[in-house]
């Protein structure tokens, strides 16, 4: 059975350990402007900025295999685009150490045609394989075409580096594929083909954004093994990011874990699965669904979705799904209007009428600030009071209580005042760094993060072998 | 034992296309009990969707459909358009796989509610339909104070639980899930594999979950059913199948499937058959690693796992290597193919 | 090219009865077009024939099948005379369009921006005007610039189109630049021409071949207009139609109707072959308007394979014999 090299025996040039970056990313930020209405736009109104990457540096070793691991909105696919200059870095600077010893270059300082040279070293392998090949080409026109643009190869000598490319990916025999068009390949055929195209240039660095997650689980095998083997020969060095941690600990020597833009925490790739520090990472990890079906349902997912990226929350952007945050988290209005609006999907409906006559809809409390002031819409200060309290009583363990400094009396309504923000960094914590107030630990902290992992995460699940 | 919600035989479900019949679904059977969740899994072109389309009418033109399908005792297929349009909705509902673009973006939720309830029970008052779906937001955790928001206010998650809402505020005995949870993410899925769990406790109601996806099947399905090339290979007991599966499809799957435990890589050679022209015999024999003589000439048999008759609700497995008993010697013998060639790869 | 004839081919039913007896159509007039020097009995100008001249008005009989008009023509000369002219003037007008409309509107959809919004603008203005209005305003400034008449309708009509080429394929280029493909190509590091040749340009043409037979069978009629108040082709340069019609509405009072039926027939058929032609297309590729080719099966009674039945125990024995 196919098995996953090991690191020491690997060919490659450098190793994943030393300190040898083909990339270093520093401190990149990517911010989209919002178009808002255009009423906000006619005034020339800010309105508003969705950070899609806020901040991230991190180091590609040559010849690993990052994983960028995160849900749909952590920022993952847009870094991994920016990697390549395909979307503008609004900050920072991505740097490229070629490895034959060419000067440095800043990918996001690059634009037109310098940017486009560039692009022999730097590959990339899209999620979707039936919408990266085009339609109306040919595969011999398509894997070959980055051979005719850059003007590297043509006529026999093209063809031959075709047919080579194809049969390297498994499509063999080539001239079987050469005439064919997309339509008429199965969807892992054409993740092959495009792999194809992406080696072709002889690049240094594959950024691969989700290459499995659209094939079947038999074929996704089948591809995975494939890169691996073209990362052993042409000595590649992998971007690979996805959603799925199976195949992320499967794949990578080191990941890193995304959320809204951040990264919340990055070490090597059985430190990550062994003792998860982050909560966010302990989630995914639990969320995996467990291949045993004598275990009962044991995911309970952090409560809540992935915030809006255009209005992030304040300070940790986890804080509001987290099941351990503390007092200086971040705590805001918008949390407890969020915490009233579970209370009522636990109430019986006649309740809900009641409070909504009392609170309004709460859209007073849809902002960041410090303090929060609910007023009453049809009844006293002390009514509001009540409700609060009835709130607190549900659910003793609620951590947005903790980062409630004050609670006040006054004419205009309920104050509520929250404390403040501690910024969070990524900091070391054992061999990971994790972003995250509570590491690291007090004593030693590989052991006590190691501790908390365990007592958190969860029974490991294995997978019963067939008879 | 209880008489099953659903029971369907030999169904078949063909398309006709310039090349040829394509055998969807091609002879399958199996039952669904009250309060029970069927696991429907398989790859892409198994016929799994189309299955479940099927069920509940929703099949395009061209398609035909025979066998037997039987609905709370009543068969479906004997009824006229008009009858099975009835039944659609309120005994039979469906949740798709995009929440997003199964939503009117011009509607209020409430509206969505009240064209739903409207359209079955015509005369309901405006406050009962409030209170029904208000009840029904609440148990799947959607605050009623978005009744009068609108689908693009909801993320991802949420705009699936609306869906799930809208299916079950019918009441309906009998769901099917196409693929729920595929375009969500995990932490979310988690929280909807939850609730779709939880169905039977809150309205026995019983569900056919379709998916791809194996680690799903474990945590929430009573049962399971393993399609390919149209046809279920092996049903029974989830817990049975997980821990001791007799189709080599099934094992094969199973093993290819990336868990955090997995270790090496492991895949099935060759590629899903084409169903215009499916292989002859049994369709996996092409790719079987236990594939004998008989396999390329004869479909095989359905029979219990471990011998006994075959019943509703029993584990069955369709596969020679699995059941061979009353097979000559020289049936039982290995199968001597050519070998795949790298072409056929997926 | 294997693009712009795949429609042809993939039409069934419906479509594909309009497309044919379109195109049957459209043969015909092809066909006189083509062999119009031998077809004719007389040139479009000739009112005489070794010297001795025409009459007038003659109706139709021996020598004059259609009968002859009152500049002493003969009908029928003219009306294949002017299924050549019909068809140069707008195939030119076309094709002509469609070279400029195309490149544009790609050019629009993918770079965005302001070169976009003010393409848009005047395309949008263009469109905007009366289509008739158009063709006679350039009718009557490109006659006095321009020798040929011929040409000079031609021109004419190219205005008026462009537009609609535009428009559409800005409108699937402005879609196809999101596409992973488009993206898969930046990142191979091709230039915004390579793209919008190689990757953008075949993929957005689908709807043209629509267009351009819907426009040819607007631009028929459009130049008969023109012809027929006068401002297109003489008739001693070129037999043309419409000119034809405005002479013989003043025969038609008299109860002379072979002046004017017989051209007008030609215009009616034309135009409507070729609006066949495009409906027909227009079924094929407009995907909202197509129906999923689904043929009827009948499924054979099912077959009983050993074994396969519902609930026997028996079947399983029958598997071996």
């Amino acid at each position: 059975m196919p098995t996953k090299p090991e690191a020491s025996t690997d060919s490659r040039a450098g190793t994943p350990s030393g300190d040898d970056p083909v990339l270093r990313v520093d401190d990149v930020g990517i911010h989209f402007a919002l178009r808002g209405s255009g009423f906000a736009r006619l005034l020339g109104r800010d309105t508003g900025v969705v950070r899609a990457v806020d901040g991230v540096s991190l180091d590609l070793q040559r010849g690993e295999v990052l994983g960028l691991v995160g849900e749909s909105g952590s920022g993952k696919t847009t870094l991994g685009r920016a990697l390549l200059g395909l979307v503008e870095a609004t900050s920072g600077s991505i740097t490229h150490h070629p490895g034959d010893g060419a000067p440095a270059t800043d990918i996001a300082a690059l634009h037109g045609r310098a940017l486009r040279r560039h692009r022999t070293k730097l590959q990339m392998v899209f999620q979707d394989p039936h919408a990266a090949l085009n339609p109306s080409m040919d595969i011999e026109t398509a894997v070959g075409h980055p051979l005719v643009i850059h003007r590297r190869a043509s006529g026999a000598e093209l063809h031959e580096r075709v047919v080579a490319a194809l049969e390297r990916v498994g499509l063999a025999p080539a001239e079987q594929f050469l005439a064919k068009y997309p339509s008429d390949l199965s969807g892992g055929q054409k993740q092959r083909a495009v792999l194809a195209r992406a080696i072709i240039l002889d690049p240094e660095v594959l950024v691969a954004d989700e290459p499995v997650s659209m094939l079947d689980m038999s074929v996704r095998a089948k591809i995975l093994q494939l890169m691996l083997d073209l990362k052993a020969d042409l000595g590649l060095t992998y971007v690979y990011i996805t959603h799925d941690l199976a195949t992320a600990k499967f794949f990578c020597d080191r990941v890193a874990i995304m959320y809204l833009g951040k990264v919340v925490e990055i070490g090597p790739t059985a430190e990550i699965f062994a003792n998860p520090r982050h909560p966010y990472t302990q989630a995914l990890l639990k969320a995996i669904p467990d291949m045993d079906p004598t275990t009962v349902m044991g995911r309970d997912a952090p409560r809540g979705e992935i915030p809006d990226a255009a209005r992030p929350p304040r300070g940790c952007s986890f804080h509001p799904r987290c099941p351990v945050a503390r007092a200086d988290c971040g705590w805001e209005p918008r949390d407890l209007k969020a915490l009233v609006e579970q209370h009522w999907t636990r109430v019986p409906i006649a309740d809900y009428e009641r409070e909504r006559a009392l609170l309004g809809g709460l859209s007073d409390l849809d902002h960041s600030e410090h303090r929060a002031v609910v007023k009453p819409r049809g009844g006293s200060v002390a009514d509001v009071g009540a409700v609060f309290d009835r709130i607190r009583d549900e659910k003793a363990g609620e951590p947005l209580w903790q980062g409630v400094t004050a609670t006040r009396a006054t004419a205009d309504g309920l104050v509520f005042e929250f404390a403040d923000a501690t910024a969070v960094p990524l900091r070391p914590s054992g061999i990971s760094e994790v972003a995250c107030v509570r590491y690291p630990l007090a004593g030693d902290p590989a052991e006590l993060g190691a501790e908390a992992g365990r007592q958190e995460h969860g029974p490991r699940q294995v997978v019963e072998s067939p008879g | 034992m209880t008489a099953p919600v659903v029971d369907a035989t030999d169904l078949r479900i063909w398309y006709g296309t310039p090349r040829g019949p394509v055998r969807a679904v091609d002879g399958v059977s199996f039952s669904v009990g009250r309060g029970e969740i069927l696991g429907l899994v398989g790859e892409s072109g198994c016929g799994k969707s189309t299955l479940g389309r099927g069920l509940l009418g929703l099949l395009p033109e061209g398609a035909k459909m025979d066998g037997h399908l039987g609905f709370k005792g009543e068969d479906l297929l004997a009824m006229t358009p008009k009858e099975r349009f009835q039944r659609r909705g309120r005994d039979l509902a469906m949740i798709f796989q995009e929440p997003l673009t199964r939503l009117n973006p011009l509607m209020r939720i409430s509206e969505h509610f009240v064209e739903t309830l409207r359209t079955h029970h015509p005369k309901m008052s405006a406050a009962e339909i409030e209170n029904r779906s208000l009840e029904v937001l609440r148990l799947i955790g959607i605050p009623p104070s978005r009744w009068k928001s609108y689908p693009h206010e909801f993320s991802g998650g949420m705009r699936q639980r609306l869906m799930i809402a809208l299916a079950l505020v019918l009441r309906p005995a009998f769901v099917v899930a196409d693929e729920p949870t595929t375009a969500l993410d995990v932490l979310v899925e988690a929280q909807i594999i939850k609730i779709l769990h939880d169905l039977r406790e809150n309205f026995d109601t019983s569900l056919l979950l379709i998916t791809h996806n194996l680690g799903i099947i474990a945590e929430a399905c009573d049962r399971v059913a393993v399609m390919y090339a149209g046809k279920i290979v092996e049903i029974g007991d989830a817990r049975t199948v997980f821990a001791d599966p007799k189709h080599p499809y099934t094992r094969e799957l199973l093993r290819s499937t990336i868990t955090l435990a997995t270790d090496g890589l492991h895949s099935i050679p060759g590629a899903p058959p084409d169903l215009v022209a499916p292989p002859t015999g049994c369709h996996f024999h092409p790719r079987c690693p236990d594939a004998m003589e008989v396999c390329r000439l004869r479909e095989p048999a359905i029979r219990a796992r471990g011998g006994g008759p075959v019943m509703v609700g029993s584990n069955d497995v369709a596969c020679w290597a699995a059941t061979p008993e009353g097979l000559t010697a020289g049936e039982t013998a290995p199968l001597v193919r050519e070998e795949l060639s790298v072409a056929d790869e997926a | 090219m294997k693009i712009l004839l795949a429609p042809f081919r993939n039409t069934t039913g419906m479509a594909r009865w309009l497309l044919v007896s379109g195109l049957a159509l459209v043969a015909l007039f092809v066909v006189m077009a083509v062999f119009a020097p031998w077809l004719a009995p007389y040139g479009f100008a000739q009112n005489s024939v070794d010297g001795v001249k025409f009459e007038k008005l003659v109706p139709p009989g021996p020598g004059h099948p259609f009968g002859t008009n009152d500049l002493f023509y003969d009908v029928l000369s003219r009306v294949i005379w002017g299924s050549q002219t019909a068809l140069v003037v707008v195939l030119l007008s076309v094709v002509l369009s469609a070279l400029i409309g195309v490149p544009l509107g790609l050019l629009s959809g993918y770079v965005g921006g302001r070169t976009d919004r003010v393409l848009v603008l005047i395309m949008d203005a263009l469109y905007a005007f009366p289509s008739l209005l158009l063709a006679i305003v350039f009718g009557f400034l490109l006659k006095s610039v321009l020798p040929s008449g011929v040409v000079a309708a031609a021109l004419s009509l190219t205005v008026i189109y462009i537009p609609q080429y535009f428009r559409v394929v800005r409108n699937t280029a402005v879609s196809a630049r999101e596409a992973t493909y488009v993206e898969a190509a930046r990142a191979l590091g091709a230039s915004n021409s390579t793209i919008m040749r190689r990757y953008l340009f075949s993929n957005v043409i689908q709807s043209v071949p629509v267009i351009g037979t819907l426009n040819a069978a607007d631009a028929i009629s459009t130049l008969a207009a023109l012809g027929f108040l006068g401002l297109g082709i003489q008739p001693q340069e070129a037999a043309e139609w419409g000119f034809d019609l405005s002479r013989a509405m003043d025969d038609a009072a008299s109860g002379i109707w072979w002046t004017g039926l017989f051209p007008g027939i030609a215009i009616v058929l034309l135009v409507t072959g070729l609006t066949l032609v495009g409906e027909g297309l227009n079924e094929t590729v407009n995907p909202t308007l197509r129906k999923r080719r689904f043929s009827a099966v009948v499924l054979p009674p099912a077959a009983v394979p050993s074994g396969s039945a519902t609930g026997s125990t028996t079947g399983a024995e029958g598997a071996a014999s």
